[in-house]
């Protein structure tokens, strides 16, 4: 009893020095910009970058469209395959885990091959369509977390027979899906938002391939060149990831119970 | 019956290879209330849920108001549907539960929210506009359920099971108030259960369904007294089947364990020499000789059974048994098991099953 107490500790205690330790020598060093007092000026020079607002920028801005774009192709096909296909569960399941298997890499050459500006469809040929094919690629990537989310949540309500009450209450797929079906996923929708958030910010492979100016490239130039501000820029990704952690929880307690609350 | 409101015409419905519901034919009058009542997998919910359009027939047609529906869309079929599970929208209150159809529709805000009041007003639950499904009791939930289906008043209004997951005294009191309301606004109803109470109290008529066929469709009173078919009998009430013999089919003679009992022109198609299950209700029966009785049979009392109110008494006639049920009275002595005892009925009483 005693002694399982003392090995529950140290495997406890051990995890923790193992989370913990980096991140402290990580703070601590970034702190030390100045020579000999500890100061924030590894911060100012990384938030006073006009390289990093406008990167940040960037970043923050194809996130929202690749939420937007995974949650517009996400929701309906796991509310479908709930409803009428439960048999090609299995199969969308495996597609949606591809991205974890195949390198961002692989999906990046492809593109260049497939849209580059002397191809029949010259995507590349513009920013915007720059822009565009790297929210698509993202959505991919994120594939895996949106649609886990999103069937999770599903499976927390009567799919079937909420989708009929609405049809013989005259609601066509559009309402269906916009007022019964996605307000009853809300938080496994914005958990799955969230990581696809986490995931669009620090992605680099893509992102330098496609030369987009975004926060990945940046950050990575700046490891290689820096030596204070990376460390000031890592800890405040990881604020911004625990801030986004943070916010689901906080969401999911704001929530009407009911949503996670099937008859 | 004058124009029929809803009419359901030769219906077939299958599953791949299996047929679920075969050559089912209903007419249901304006404002009419018709339970279908069968066992479990009779094919109950499979016909209801074509009329509401989430199935389509094999073959056959649905016509309501002398409009053939059968291949319209559900949302289209303005047809109001109470589910089991209630099915209320997790996410919205009790009042934006109601105001759904209505929302849909594209009723005014204003009119919506008055309709949603005499709604609230109709169910007697008023206070509860603005709380979530999940804060009310099953029976509170399903009279939302209600509001919500008879909102923008369907033509039509089905249920099914309504009331199999709530509690006896729910239950009761709540097939009332249905009943009540669906009367008070005149909507042709379908109520499916498999509870034979539930069915005889409420309806105007019963279906009553086996093998995906209605195998009898008339009022609890000839769906109970006259039943049309075995399985009818059987499953409506309780009922004492006795083999019978006919011996002299024209004058309707028929002999049950060597005793004669005439049935005069119930025979119909029975040959002498053949055999009969004959079906008798235990309330049909009394124990011993009784004026207005014109049949008895001879026996010999298997199991008494004291009930408080009644004594249910079992007699044994050959190879048969007989249920019946007597009143406790407490000045005579109850029936001792294996004594001789008659039973008496009127022939009229007497069922012959085909
Ligand atoms: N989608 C379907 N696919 C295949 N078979 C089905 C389907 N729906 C129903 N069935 C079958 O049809 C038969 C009738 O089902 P139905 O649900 O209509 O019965 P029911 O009378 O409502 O029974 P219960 O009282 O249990 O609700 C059952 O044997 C059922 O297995
Ligand atoms: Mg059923």
């Amino acid at each position: 009893m005693k002694s399982g107490r003392f090995w529950a500790w140290f495997v406890f205690l051990m995890g923790a020095a193992y989370f913990f330790i980096p991140l402290i020598a990580t703070i601590e060093f970034s702190l030390r910009m100045r020579r000999g007092v500890y100061s924030f000026d590894a911060y100012k020079v990384v938030l006073g970058d006009s390289q990093f607002q406008a990167t940040f920028m960037f970043s923050v801005i194809v996130a929202v469209f690749t939420i937007l774009l995974g949650v517009l192709i996400v929701v309906p096909t796991a509310y479908w395959i709930r409803l009428r296909l439960p048999q090609l569960r299995p199969i969308v399941e495996f597609i949606t885990l591809l991205p974890l298997v195949i390198p961002a890499i692989v999906i990046v050459f492809g593109y260049i091959r497939m849209y580059g500006s002397n191809s029949p469809l010259p995507f590349l040929g513009s920013n915007l369509g720059a822009n565009a094919l790297l929210v698509i690629g993202y959505a991919a990537l994120a594939l895996p977390y949106m649609y886990r989310a999103v069937d999770t949540g599903l499976r927390t309500i009567d799919v079937r027979t909420l989708t009929e009450a609405a049809q013989i209450l005259g609601a066509g797929w559009g309402t269906i899906i916009a007022r019964v079906i996605l307000p009853n996923v809300l938080i496994a929708v914005l958990s799955g938002a969230f990581l696809t958030f986490a995931i669009v910010i620090g992605e680099f492979t893509m992102a330098s391939l496609l030369n987009r100016p975004a926060f990945g490239p940046y950050l990575q130039n700046l490891v290689a060149n820096r030596a204070y501000e990376p460390a000031a820029l890592s800890i405040i990704a990881f604020v911004i990831t625990w801030g986004c952690m943070s916010l689901i929880q906080i969401l999911s307690r704001f929530a009407p119970k009911s949503a996670n609350r099937p008859n | 019956m004058a124009e029929p409101f809803l009419s359901i015409q030769h219906v077939r419905k299958s599953f791949g290879a299996t047929t679920v519901v075969e050559d089912f034919n209903l007419d249901v009058a304006p404002g009419e209330f018709v339970s279908f009542l069968g066992p479990s997998g009779c094919g109950k919910t499979t016909v209801l849920r074509m009329v509401a359009g989430f199935e389509e027939p094999s073959a056959g047609k649905i016509v309501v108001g002398g409009k053939d529906i059968t291949r319209l869309k559900p949302n289209q079929r303005n047809v109001g549907m109470v589910f089991q599970a209630y099915a209320l929208f997790p996410n919205l209150t009790v009042a934006q539960n109601i105001a759904f159809g209505l929302k849909v529709g594209g009723m005014p805000k204003p009119d919506a929210d008055r309709r949603v009041a005499e709604m609230l007003d109709m169910i007697k639950l008023p206070q509860m506009a603005d709380r979530y499904p999940y804060q009310l009791s099953g029976g509170q939930q399903q009279r939302i359920a209600l509001a919500r289906a008879i909102a923008p008043k369907p033509k039509l209004l089905l249920l099914d099971e309504p009331l199999s997951a709530l509690d006896a005294k729910v239950r009761i009191s709540l097939r009332e108030e249905i009943r009540s309301i669906q009367k008070k606004l005149g909507i042709t109803t379908i109520f499916v259960t498999h509870d034979q109470e539930e069915a005889l109290s409420i309806s105007d008529r019963i279906a009553v369904m086996y093998g995906g066929r209605a195998e009898q469709v008339g009022t609890p009173f000839e769906i109970y007294n006259r039943p049309a078919t075995k399985f009818v009998a059987n499953f409506v009430g309780t009922l004492n089947v006795l083999e019978g013999k006919v011996t002299d089919a024209a004058s309707g003679k028929v002999q049950v364990n060597s005793q004669e009992v005439s049935l005069k022109g119930k025979l119909n198609g029975s040959k002498s020499g053949d055999t009969l299950s004959l079906a008798l209700r235990p309330e049909a029966i009394s124990l011993g000789r009784q004026p207005g009785h014109d049949a008895s049979l001879s026996g010999e009392i298997a199991e008494v059974h004291f009930l408080g109110s009644v004594i249910r008494v079992r007699v044994g006639i050959g190879g048969n048994t007989v249920s019946l049920d007597t009143f406790n009275n407490s000045t005579t002595p109850p029936p001792v098991v294996g004594d001789k005892a008659d039973i008496s009925f009127s022939s009229g009483d007497m069922l012959v099953l085909h």
